[in-house]
C-alpha cells in the first residue's frame, strides 16, 4: 500500500517536471497558442490582411533556443512575430530531434492549421509530412534551413545562404594579404546547413593555394569548451598558427579564452586573426573593440520576411521567389560601426 | 583401491591465502553405504566437497573412482558428474517453473528436439520406484520442499550416479520429511550408491549412518562405524577436547536466576508494532536471562525488533529504569544501553564487505556520533580484543566479514554489541546455523554477561538451550504472548504444552 | 590515508593481511596501468607532451603552459564530480545521471547573480561569494530532490536522476529567460583561468582544495565507513543505528555541493554559458572515472583515490588524442575502448580467472613452506 502510494507521488513529480520543463521549450502545449476567442480588440485594431478578423493559424517548428545565441535570437524573433497581435494563433514547437519535430508536424496538419514554418533538424525523413499536408491544404514555409524535397512541397523558403557567408569570409580573408595561412578550423556540428556551407569555402581554398594550410581541422560541436580544448591543444603543441576561422561566435570565443591563457595576441594588430559566426551582439563588440578581426553575420532574423510571406499569401499573391536568402554580409574590425552593431546585433 | 570402495581420496591438500584449509586428508566411501562427514564449521566439510565436485582444484592429493584406473581428473562440476559423482545442496537449484520431469532432464537431453512423451514416463518410473510421491508434469513450484529435495536426488540418481553427496538437505525439512527422504537415502543405499550425507543434525547422523568420518581444523581426525563412536565422543572428537560442558552451563544457570530481586531494567507495557504482533507486556530486571519461545512465526522475533525499534512502534510504554523511554528507531534504544543481534544474520547482521574490524566498531561508532571517528589504531585495539576475547578464526581484522564462517560471523557481532557496554542485550536466534562447539561457548558467554550484570533476552529454537540458559521464558503463539513461566514449570514439557496450547 | 600502527607481532600472526593489502593496491591498479600505459605512448610518441614552459598571458603575468597543465587543468570539473559520484555510487548502488544538465543550472545561477540578470554585464553586479553560494545552494537542493527520490521513493538511482537530466538544461534557460548571459568582469574568470601574479591554473587550486576538504571530512568523520556500510547492508546499517535513508539523500546533496563548483569553474573558464552545450556527457566521464578507480558500480566499499585517479586518467587520455588530432566526434569511441577493457577486466570471470592464478601461486609458496 506504502509503496503505491509512493510510485503514486513519484509519478506526480515527474509529470509536474515535465509539464514545468515543456513551458521552457520542449512541449506543444497550448500555453504557447494565442487565446481562441475571434473579435479581440487587438485583431481589430490592426486588421490584419484576411478578411473578417479571424486568426491565421500557424504551427512553427523550431530547434532547441538553447543551442546557440543565433537560436536563442531566431526563436526569439519567430515568437515576438507570431502573435495574436500581428494576427496569429501560433504554436510553438522546439526540438532538436527530427523525429519528434516529425511527429508534432503531422499532429499540427491534423489540427489543420494555415500554415507550418518549419526548420527542421535533419534534411531528411519528412516526405509524409509534406504529402500529408498538401492533401491537407497546409501550406509549408522552411525558415533558416532547408529540407531535401522537390520545390514543389513547399511555398517558399527563407534561409540564409550558408555557402555564400563562408565565401565571403574567405574572401575577406585572403585580402587580408598574409604570406602565410596557418589555420585552426573549428567546424560546427559536422553535417549541418551552416557546417557545410562554412566549411566548403575554406577547404576550397586550402586545396587551391600552396600557402594556406590547416594547422588542426577539428569539429567542436557548436561547444565553447571543445573549441578551447582544440586551441589549447594546439598551443601546447607549439604548432605556429595564425589564423583562427570558428564556425560560430561560441566557438570564436572559447578558442580565444585558450590564446589569452597562453598570452597570444589576437585581433586587430594580434598575432592571430579571430573570425567567428553568426550575429550575437556580444559579438559584435569584440570585432568593435578590435580583439576579433571578423564576425560573418548570419542573419537569425527570418520572422518579418515569413510574416509579409504570409500576409502575400492570404491577400492572393504568390511570393516573387521560392527561395528567398536573408540579407547577410561580412564585417571586420575596421570596417564595423557602432550603428552596425545596434542595427545587427541581437 | 580399497575392496568394496566406490570413492577414495588420498592425501588432499587445499590452501587458501593464509589458510590451510585441507591438509592430508584421506576419505573412504564405500558402496552400498550411508558415510557421515562431521566436523564443526570451518572445519573442511564443503572445501573437502568442493575439490571432490570439480568447484575448487585440488593442491595435492589423488582421487580414485571405482572403474577408472589411476587418479581421477575432475576440473569441473561437469567432470564429477560424468565420473558418476552427483551432488544434492542445500539450497534447492532446480527451476520451481519448470515441471519436474523438465527440471530431471534439463541440461541432459541431447539435440533440439525433446521427446516430451518418452521424457515424462521416464521421470515416471523413477519416481515410482524412489517412491516419490510428485507427478512429472506437476511444476515443481508446487511440490513440498522435501518433495523439490528428492526430486533433486531423483535427479542425481538417475544420472546413474554412484556417487551421491547430500550437502545438509534436512535444514529445511520438517520431521515427516526428514523422514521420507531417509526412506529414499536407504532404498538408494541398498541399490549400492554411496552416499556421504553432511548435516549438523546429531540425531540423524545415528538414525541413517553406517560411518562416520571427522574433520578438524582442515585435518582428519578418524573414520569410525557408527557403533563404535557414542555421541558424547563424537562430539568431543569434533571438538578436539573432553565434553562436560553441558553440565557447567547447568551449574551456572543458578546463578542468574539469583538476581531475581534486583531492579527492572526495562518494562514494557502494552508494546505493539507495526509487524502485527498483539499488545504485549515485558521486563526483564538487571542481571536476569529471559527468553521468548514459540514456533516460528509466532511473533517472538517480532517482540524484541519492538523493544529496540527496529520496527515502527505502533503503541505501548517503554520504562527504562523507572523511567518512561520512548524507542522509536534503533539508534534511541542503542543509546539507552540495548543492544540486538538480529535474526537473520546475513539480511540484517553482518555487513558482508567491509572487515571484520570494521563489522566490530560499527555500533559503538555509531554511538559516538559522526563527528568522532574510531582512530584505526584504537579501532584495531577493540578488534584484536574481542578476536581473542571470542576465539574469533579469521586470518586478519582486515578480512572481510563475509568470508568467515557463519559461526564466526555471529561472533563478531557479538563483539559488535558487546563493544558498545550493554545494558541490555537482546540476542534472536544467536546459535542457529553454527557449530555445537561456538553454540556451547555462546551460552557460557550469556550466562557469563548476566552474573555481570548485564540482562540478556534470548531466543532459540532450541528449547534445550532456553532452557539451559534463561530464568523465564515468555511463550507466543500466534502472534500473542500466551504465557510467561518461570521456576518449577521451566520443563521441556511444560513448555511445549504451552506453546502448542493444550491446556486451554 | 593513515598509517596503520601495528605490532610485529600481529603482522606475522596474520598471513593474510599482505593479502588484503595487495586487494587494496589491485583496485588501482587498473587506472595507475592505464596512467602508465598513456605516459610510455607519449613518451615514445613524443616526448615533447610533458614539456612544460612559462609564458605571459594576455594580462601580462607569467603562465605555465604545456600539456600536462591542461590535463590537471582541464580535469578539474571531472575530479570534482568524480568525488561526489563516487559517494553517490557508494551509498545507493546507482549513479546520478544529471550531473551535467545540473552543473547548467549551477552555471546559469552564478551567472544570473554575477550578471545581476542583464545579458551582458562587464563588471560583477553582486559579490561572487554570493552568487557562487547561491548555485551551491540550487544544486544542493536538487540533490536533495535526487536524493529524496533515491532514498524515499526507492527509485532507481538512473531513473530518478533522469528526471533533471531531462528538464535540467531548460530549467537552467529558464533561469536567465533563455537568454546567455555573458560576463566580462576579469575577476569573474580567475576561478577559471588564473589569478594574477600566479602561474598555476586556478582551477588546479579549487581541485587540490576539494581533495583536501575530503580528505579531512574522511578522516574526522565517519562518512566513509557509514556510506559503505548503508551501501553494502541497509537493514544492517538501520538495526546499527544508522539512518540509510539520511545518509542516500546526504550523498547526493553532497555530489549537488561538487556539481555546482565544477560548474562555477566551467563558467568562470569564458564568463558564458550555453545550456545545451555546458558539460555535455559529462555525467559519463564521471561514472566512467568512479568505474575506471576500480570502484563498483554496484556500490559498497569505495575508494575516492581510485576515482580522482580515473578522472586524471581519462582527462590524459582525452588530452592525447586532441594532440594527435583525433577528431573530437571520435572521442566516445575511444572512451568505449576504455569502458569494455573495464568491464571485461571487472567480469567475475576474468577476476576469478585472474584470483585462481595469484592463489595458485601464493598455494604454491604456502606448499613449500610447509614442507
Amino acid at each position: 500500500m506504502k509503496k503505491v502510494f509512493c510510485l503514486m507521488l513519484a509519478l506526480c513529480m515527474v509529470l509536474a517536471l515535465a509539464a514545468c520543463g515543456g513551458k521552457t521549450g520542449d512541449d506543444p502545449a497550448p500555453a504557447d497558442t494565442g487565446s481562441s476567442a475571434p473579435a479581440d480588440t487587438g485583431s481589430d485594431a490592426q486588421q490584419p490582411a484576411d478578411a473578417g478578423g479571424e486568426l491565421i493559424s500557424v504551427g512553427v517548428i523550431n530547434n532547441d533556443p538553447n543551442e546557440s545565441g543565433y537560436r536563442t535570437a531566431n526563436d526569439a524573433a519567430m515568437r515576438a512575430t507570431f502573435n495574436e497581435e500581428n494576427g496569429y494563433k501560433a504554436t510553438f514547437y522546439n526540438n532538436n530531434d527530427a523525429a519528434q519535430q516529425i511527429a508534432t508536424a503531422q499532429q499540427m496538419i491534423q489540427d489543420e492549421v494555415d500554415f507550418l514554418l518549419l526548420s527542421p533538424a535533419s534534411t531528411t525523413g519528412w516526405d509524409t509530412v509534406l504529402q500529408d499536408a498538401q492533401a491537407a491544404g497546409t501550406q509549408i514555409i522552411l525558415f533558416d534551413r532547408m529540407l531535401e524535397a522537390d520545390e514543389s512541397m513547399y511555398v517558399a523558403a527563407v534561409v540564409s545562404d550558408m555557402p555564400a557567408e563562408g565565401q565571403t569570409a574567405v574572401d575577406w580573408l585572403a585580402a587580408q594579404g598574409l604570406s602565410e595561412y596557418n589555420i585552426i578550423h573549428i567546424q560546427g556540428h559536422m553535417g549541418s546547413d551552416a557546417q557545410l556551407g562554412r566549411t566548403g569555402a575554406l577547404d576550397e581554398k586550402v586545396a587551391a593555394e600552396g600557402s594556406w594550410n590547416y594547422v588542426t581541422q577539428q569539429t567542436a560541436d557548436w561547444d565553447e569548451a571543445t573549441a578551447r580544448t582544440i586551441t589549447q591543444s594546439v598551443i601546447d603543441s607549439g604548432k605556429p598558427f595564425n589564423v583562427i576561422y570558428a564556425e560560430n561566435n561560441g566557438m570564436a570565443r572559447g578558442a580565444v579564452a585558450a590564446l589569452d591563457a597562453a598570452g597570444i595576441t589576437h585581433g586587430k594588430d594580434g598575432d592571430v586573426i579571430v573570425m567567428g559566426f553568426d550575429s550575437d551582439k556580444w559579438a559584435f563588440e569584440e570585432v568593435l573593440a578590435g580583439r576579433w578581426n571578423y564576425m560573418g553575420l548570419c542573419n537569425p532574423l527570418q520572422a518579418d520576411t515569413v510574416d509579409s510571406i504570409i500576409k502575400d499569401l492570404m491577400a492572393g499573391n504568390a511570393p516573387a521567389q521560392k527561395i528567398t536568402y536573408t540579407p547577410e554580409q561580412g564585417f571586420d574590425c575596421d570596417t564595423l560601426t557602432q550603428a552596425d552593431v545596434d542595427t545587427y546585433g541581437t | 583401491m580399497q575392496k568394496g570402495a566406490v570413492l577414495e581420496m588420498r592425501g588432499i591438500c587445499k590452501y587458501f591465502p593464509g589458510v590451510r584449509a585441507l591438509q592430508d586428508v584421506d576419505f573412504t566411501l564405500r558402496r552400498g553405504e550411508i558415510h557421515a562427514l562431521m566436523g564443526e564449521n570451518g572445519a573442511g566439510k564443503s572445501t573437502l566437497i568442493k575439490v571432490l565436485t570439480g568447484v575448487y582444484p585440488k593442491d595435492g592429493g589423488e582421487v580414485h573412482i571405482e572403474g577408472v584406473n589411476g587418479p581421477a581428473v575432475i576440473r569441473s562440476p561437469q567432470d564429477a558428474q560424468n565420473a558418476g559423482i552427483s551432488t544434492v545442496y542445500q539450497e534447492i537449484t532446480l527451476c520451481p517453473n519448470l515441471s519436474v520431469a523438465e527440471n530431471m532432464y534439463i541440461g541432459r537431453t541431447k539435440g533440439a528436439v525433446t521427446n516430451w512423451r518418452k521424457m515424462n514416463s521416464g521421470a515416471g518410473k523413477i519416481l515410482e520406484s524412489l517412491g516419490i510421491p510428485a507427478s512429472p508434469t506437476q511444476q515443481l513450484g508446487t511440490c513440498s520442499i522435501a518433495v523439490q529435495q528428492m526430486v533433486a536426488i531423483a535427479r542425481a540418481v538417475d544420472m546413474e550416479c554412484k556417487v551421491l553427496i547430500l550437502d545438509e538437505p534436512t535444514s529445511s525439512l520438517d520431521e515427516q520429511e526428514v523422514q521420507k527422504l531417509f526412506g529414499l537415502m536407504r532404498d538408494l543405499r541398498k541399490k549400492g550408491v554411496g552416499i556421504l550425507f553432511v548435516t549438523h543434525f546429531l540425531e540423524q547422523v545415528y538414525e541413517v549412518c553406517d560411518r562416520i568420518t571427522v574433520l578438524r581444523d582442515g585435518q582428519l581426525v578418524g573414520e569410525y562405524v557408527i557403533e563404535d563412536l557414542p555421541r558424547v565422543k563424537l562430539v568431543s572428537k569434533m571438538l578436539g577436547k573432553e565434553l562436560d560442558d553441558m553440565a557447567d552451563i547447568k551449574g551456572e544457570s543458578g546463578g542468574a536466576s539469583a538476581s531475581r530481586e534486583s531492579a527492572p531494567v526495562l518494562e514494557a507495557q502494552g508494546l505493539c508494532s507495526n509487524a502485527g504482533i498483539q499488545p504485549f507486556d515485558f521486563s526483564i530486571r538487571k542481571g536476569e536471562v529471559n527468553g521468548f519461545t514459540g514456533l516460528l512465526g509466532s511473533g517472538r522475533s517480532e517482540c524484541v525488533r519492538a523493544i529496540f525499534g527496529a520496527d515502527r512502534v505502533t503503541g505501548g510504554t517503554v520504562k527504562m529504569d523507572g523511567k518512561e523511554a520512548r524507542i522509536k528507531k534503533p539508534l534511541d534504544a542503542m543509546k539507552r544501553g540495548i543492544g540486538y543481534l538480529p535474526e537473520d544474520r546475513k539480511g540484517d547482521g553482518i555487513v558482508g564487505d567491509l572487515s571484520v574490524r570494521e563489522n566490530i566498531i560499527l555500533a559503538y561508532q555509531v554511538m559516538k556520533g559522526f563527528f568522532r571517528p574510531i582512530s584505526r589504531a584504537q579501532a584495531e585495539a577493540f578488534a584484536d580484543n574481542y578476536i581473542q576475547l571470542l576465539e574469533i578464526k579469521t586470518a586478519s581484522a582486515d578480512t572481510p566479514i563475509k568470508s568467515l564462517s557463519g559461526g564466526n560471523q555471529q561472533k563478531c557481532i557479538l563483539a559488535r554489541w558487546l563493544l558498545t557496554d550493554p545494558k541490555y542485550l537482546i540476542l534472536d536466534e544467536p546459535t542457529r546455523g553454527i557449530d555445537i562447539g561456538t553454540k556451547i561457548e555462546i551460552q557460557k558467554l550469556v550466562l557469563r554477561l548476566a552474573e555481570k550484570g548485564t540482562s540478556v533476552t534470548f531466543i532459540s529454537s532450541e528449547i534445550d538451550e532456553m532452557l539451559r540458559t534463561c530464568s523465564r521464558l515468555i511463550v507466543m503463539r500466534d502472534r500473542k504472548a500466551v504465557g510467561e513461566l518461570s521456576g518449577e514449570d521451566l520443563t521441556q514439557t511444560k513448555i511445549m504444552a504451552t506453546i502448542a496450547g493444550g491446556e486451554e | 590515508m593513515m598509517t596503520p600502527v601495528k605490532n610485529p607481532e600481529t603482522k606475522v600472526k596474520q598471513p593474510g593481511e599482505s593479502f588484503f593489502k595487495r586487494l587494496i593496491r589491485q583496485q588501482l591498479f587498473i587506472p595507475f596501468a592505464a596512467l602508465a600505459l598513456l605516459v610510455i605512448f607519449n613518451l615514445a610518441a613524443d616526448p615533447s607532451f610533458f614539456a612544460v614552459t612559462i609564458k605571459e598571458n594576455s594580462l601580462g603575468n607569467p603562465v605555465l603552459s604545456g600539456n600536462i597543465i591542461s590535463v590537471l587543468d582541464n580535469a578539474s570539473e571531472l575530479v570534482i564530480l568524480a568525488i561526489g559520484m563516487t559517494l553517490v555510487t557508494a551509498s545507493s548502488g546507482g549513479q546520478d545521471i544529471s550531473v551535467g544538465a545540473t552543473m547548467a543550472i549551477a552555471g546559469s545561477v552564478i551567472l544570473r547573480i554575477a550578471c545581476g540578470g542583464q545579458v551582458t554585464a562587464d563588471t560583477l553586479q553582486a559579490p561572487l561569494f554570493l552568487a557562487v553560494l547561491a548555485g551551491i545552494v540550487a544544486t544542493a537542493l536538487f540533490g536533495a530532490f535526487n536524493g529524496t527520490l533515491v532514498a524515499y521513493f526507492k527509485i532507481q538511482p538512473m531513473v530518478a536522476t533522469l528526471i533533471m537530466f531531462t528538464a535540467g538544461r531548460s530549467i537552467a534557460a529558464w533561469i536567465n529567460n533563455n537568454q546567455l548571459p555573458i560576463m566580462n568582469d576579469i575577476s569573474f574568470k580567475y576561478a577559471g583561468t588564473f589569478l594574477p601574479g600566479i602561474p598555476v591554473p586556478t582551477p588546479i587550486f579549487i581541485t587540490a582544495f576539494v581533495i583536501l576538504v575530503f580528505w579531512l571530512v574522511l578522516r574526522f568523520t565517519t562518512l566513509g565507513l557509514y556510506t559503505q556500510s548503508v551501501g553494502i547492508n541497509a537493514n544492517s546499517s538501520r538495526l546499527n543505528g544508522l539512518d540509510p535513508q539520511m545518509i542516500k539523500l546526504l550523498t547526493y546533496v553532497i555530489l549537488g555541493v561538487c556539481v555546482a563548483v565544477a560548474g562555477f569553474i566551467r563558467v568562470s573558464r569564458s564568463g558564458s554559458i550555453n545550456y545545451s552545450r555546458i558539460a555535455e556527457n559529462i555525467e559519463m566521464d564521471a561514472i566512467l572515472a568512479v568505474a575506471l578507480g576500480g570502484n563498483a558500480l554496484s556500490g559498497g566499499k569505495f575508494n575516492i583515490y581510485g576515482s580522482i585517479l580515473g578522472a586524471y586518467v581519462i582527462q590524459f587520455l582525452t588530452t592525447t588524442l586532441y594532440k594527435y588530432e583525433v577528431p573530437s566526434t571520435a572521442l566516445p569511441a575511444y572512451k568505449a575502448v576504455v569502458v569494455i577493457l573495464l568491464v571485461v577486466l571487472s567480469a567475475p570471470v576474468v577476476r576469478s580467472k585472474m584470483a585462481g592464478l595469484r592463489l595458485q601461486a601464493r598455494a604454491g609458496s604456502i606448499a613449500k613452506e610447509a614442507k
